[in-house]
């Protein structure tokens, strides 16, 4: 019989390696394939401007694991439609006073649109990643995306925007181990990635922050205006919306403040009068948080509101409340507790226990 | 060619022994490599690659007659379907350098009317470069008309033949050529090898300046091992050449004949019977050209496609569109290029797996249309 044929996405780094390596013991076929994504033409037309997820080195260091293993290897241009759907849509995102979170489109359209396509041509029956995540079939036949086993590492909130075709075809080899195991395999499998530094800052900027990179391509978004208190008193200025963020404290620069004043951050990004609000810490809290439009991964809103917990970004603690979906296709998440830094342009991600429900961006008009 | 690795270590340019040992093998390899195509063996020049002999060829011609005055900034006639190493030559000679540019027009099948070439000729022409056979179609030019048209006015005449030895005789002569750029790789020699034949006599500024290597027309210190190489090479494949070639053909027009009968939307690019023998080259409707190409390679078949996915909104080969051929076809081109050692079960097994691995690329845009 034939074997189940499994494109890897590579990119050199040790999950995606261990992936690889876990699916070409447990007997698949394994194809590697590594994106090469789009990233900023900073500094000078001589200088090297790659997407850090692959540098040339990067690239070496998966086609040489790929050859350690024996399986066929591709590095495929995906520049055109990683700026299209990722970079893009983040810059507009910022230019509508919001914090946009780029991995979703990234997981959407790229890894789960562009490369699954590429998959399905090349005869394969699922694409597998280096993400910490699980998906399982349940008895009902669907597909549930759960947590990685690795609380620390678990990167399901980044995935939330997956339906049921793509975890149909989706496998994530490495979510049922921890960063730690994942380092020891890469070690006994002989990868010679085991020891290789993590990645955190977004892949594309090459140079400086998203600060740097937005007044080089879009100048335009951030226009100067004023900071205001809660009282609509003008006590700054700011230097353009994008460059801060809901909960923000330092570098705002308020200039009609005494030094023994309670600290005050950024409690909201007022895009139609091109204002920076500032309150207490109080006022920075909110009682709940709205989405637009609310992705479930069951293909299907629950018809009640539902008990749950939420993540308002990444890293965030998750907070209980109840999700109340709506009819227009969003949903209201209600905390138990205010919550602090809930902020527009992030993704609220909901579980119950390991399993993700669903989410979606949190809109700026709670 | 192995000998010149270790053994025969010297340096072609050196006086002393070593060094005269190296020379007389890369006089031999001049002369073996001339002889095959009709020249002599100092109109030989050893480069790098089929690339550096083209763009020898463009840049050493056109900065020459600019030179010789007379004709203004330049005028260089090429056509849309070049390999790069002429295109953008030629674009960078107009675009740095003033030179004018006229692209000659092709017709469906990707041939030059050398009619073409005698109306775009201007007092102010400096080159005319018209490759031998296209490398994504086969197409083969009358480049022994052009030539002719060519020499009536006096401008020198440019021809990239990499595609030509292993499969048809050259001989500059008949040609009418003035120049030509050869790469051994694609004759069964070492790659990282080129070969240009500069006629004696032609215009030329050497583009690369240095010591007295090639006669000055190369400086840089030769690759003996690999020029020795291009020359054993190229007397194999005089040999085998003109009976390969009617196998292939033979094989070359099953598969053809194959792929038009069991894969639905499919066409033929390049001329039906005016090109290479070991090529053919295909275009399918919504395609996508990468990942058939993907496809075909986990199935053990190495194919090539010309449209270039350079950065994943593929775009169609220019040379495909030049030829009138629509988008939604071109993303889709394949080309499978048969060799010496390609058997006729290979074309079998190849039309075996074709129609599927079609039909897969087609479903799967179907069914993500990563939107």
């Amino acid at each position: 019989m034939a074997k189940t044929r499994v494109v890897v996405a590579m990119s050199g780094g040790v999950d995606s390696s261990v992936a690889a390596a876990l699916l070409v013991q447990q007997g698949y076929e394994v194809i590697g394939i590594m994106l090469r994504l789009w990233a900023d033409e900073a500094g000078s037309g001589a200088a090297m401007h790659v997407n850090r997820c692959c540098t040339p080195e990067a690239v070496a260091d998966a086609r040489a694991i790929a050859r350690l293993l024996g399986i066929p290897f591709y590095d495929i241009h995906a520049e055109g439609v990683f700026k299209q759907r990722v970079v893009d849509p983040w810059v507009a995102a910022y230019a509508d006073a919001t914090t946009p979170n780029p991995c979703f489109n990234c997981n959407r359209s790229v890894r789960f649109g562009f490369l699954l396509q590429k998959a399905l041509a090349l005869g394969a029956d699922y694409l597998a990643t280096g993400h910490y995540a699980r998906v399982v079939r349940k008895a009902d036949g669907r597909f549930s995306l759960l947590r990685g086993k690795d609380a620390h590492k678990d990167q399901s909130y980044v995935l939330h925007v997956l339906g049921q075709r793509e975890l149909a075809r989706a496998m994530f080899p490495v979510g049922d181990y921890t960063k730690e195991e994942v380092r020891a395999m890469a070690r006994a499998f002989g990868l010679p990635t085991a020891e290789r530094a993590e990645s955190q800052d977004l892949c594309f900027l090459t140079q400086g922050d998203y600060r740097d990179f937005l007044v080089r391509h879009a100048p335009a978004v951030a226009r100067p205006g004023p900071i205001l208190d809660t009282r609509g008193q003008v006590i700054g200025q700011h230097a353009g919306l994008p460059f801060y963020t809901i909960g923000q404290r330092k570098g705002l620069h308020l200039t009609t403040r005494s030094a023994n004043a309670e600290p005050l951050y950024v409690i909201r990004l007022d895009r139609a009068n091109n204002a920076l609000v500032v309150g207490s810490a109080e006022e920075l809290g909110t009682p709940a948080a709205r989405v637009r439009a609310m992705h479930y991964v069951s293909g299907e809103a629950p018809a009640d509101p539902l008990r749950c917990t939420a993540k308002i970004r990444y890293k965030a603690r998750e907070a209980t409340g109840w999700l109340h979906p709506a009819p227009d296709g969003g949903a209201t998440f209600v905390f138990d507790d205010r919550q602090r830094d809930v902020t527009p342009g992030q993704g609220l991600v909901c579980y119950t226990g390991d399993e993700v429900i669903g989410g979606g961006v949190i809109t700026p008009d709670y | 060619m192995q000998p010149f690795w270790r053994e025969a270590f010297g340096n072609a340019a050196s006086l002393h022994h070593f060094g005269r040992e190296a020379a007389a093998a890369l006089d031999e390899a001049h002369a073996i490599l001339g002889c095959a195509i009709g020249a002599r063996a100092g109109e030989v020049v050893f480069t790098g690659c089929g690339s550096e002999a083209d763009n020898l060829a463009l840049r050493g011609v056109a900065f020459a007659m600019r030179h010789a005055g007379r004709r203004g900034p330049g005028h260089i006639i090429t056509t849309p379907i070049e390999h790069h190493a002429v295109e953008a030559t030629a674009c960078q000679l107009r675009d740095l350098f003033g030179f004018d540019l006229t692209l000659l027009p092709v017709d469906g099948c990707g041939r030059v009317d050398p009619d073409d070439v005698r109306r775009a000729i201007r007092a102010d022409t400096v080159i005319v470069s018209v490759m031998l056979a296209n490398n994504e179609v086969g197409t083969l030019q009358p480049i022994s008309e052009i030539g002719a048209i060519c020499r009536e006015h006096g401008i020198p005449f440019h021809s990239d033949a990499v595609q030509a030895p292993a499969y048809l005789p050259l001989d500059v002569n008949a040609l009418n050529v003035d120049l030509l750029a050869l790469s051994s790789h694609k004759f069964y020699g070492p790659k990282g090898v080129g070969v240009l034949y500069l006629r004696e006599g032609t215009p030329y500024i050497p583009p690369i300046t240095g010591g007295g290597h090639e006669r000055g027309r190369r400086p840089g210190t030769v690759n003996v091992a690999g020029a020795v190489g291009s020359a054993a090479a190229m007397r194999y494949v005089a040999r085998q050449r003109e009976a390969q070639s009617a196998r292939l053909a033979a094989l070359r027009d099953r598969l053809i004949a194959g792929v038009l009968d069991r894969v639905p939307d499919a066409r033929l690019t390049g001329h039906p019977t005016e090109r290479l023998p070991h090529l053919a080259s295909f275009v399918f409707k919504d395609v996508d050209g990468e990942s058939l190409l993907m496809a075909l390679d986990v199935e053990g078949f190495a194919v090539s496609t010309g449209s270039a996915c350079t950065s994943g909104n593929p775009e169609p080969s220019p040379v495909l569109l030049a030829m009138g051929i629509p988008p939604a076809w071109a993303l889709g081109s394949l080309r499978i290029s048969l060799g010496y050692d390609t058997r006729a079960e290979d074309i079998e097994a190849l039309l075996e797996v074709l129609p599927r691995c079609v039909e897969r690329v087609r479903r799967s845009a179907l069914a993500f249309s990563h939107g």
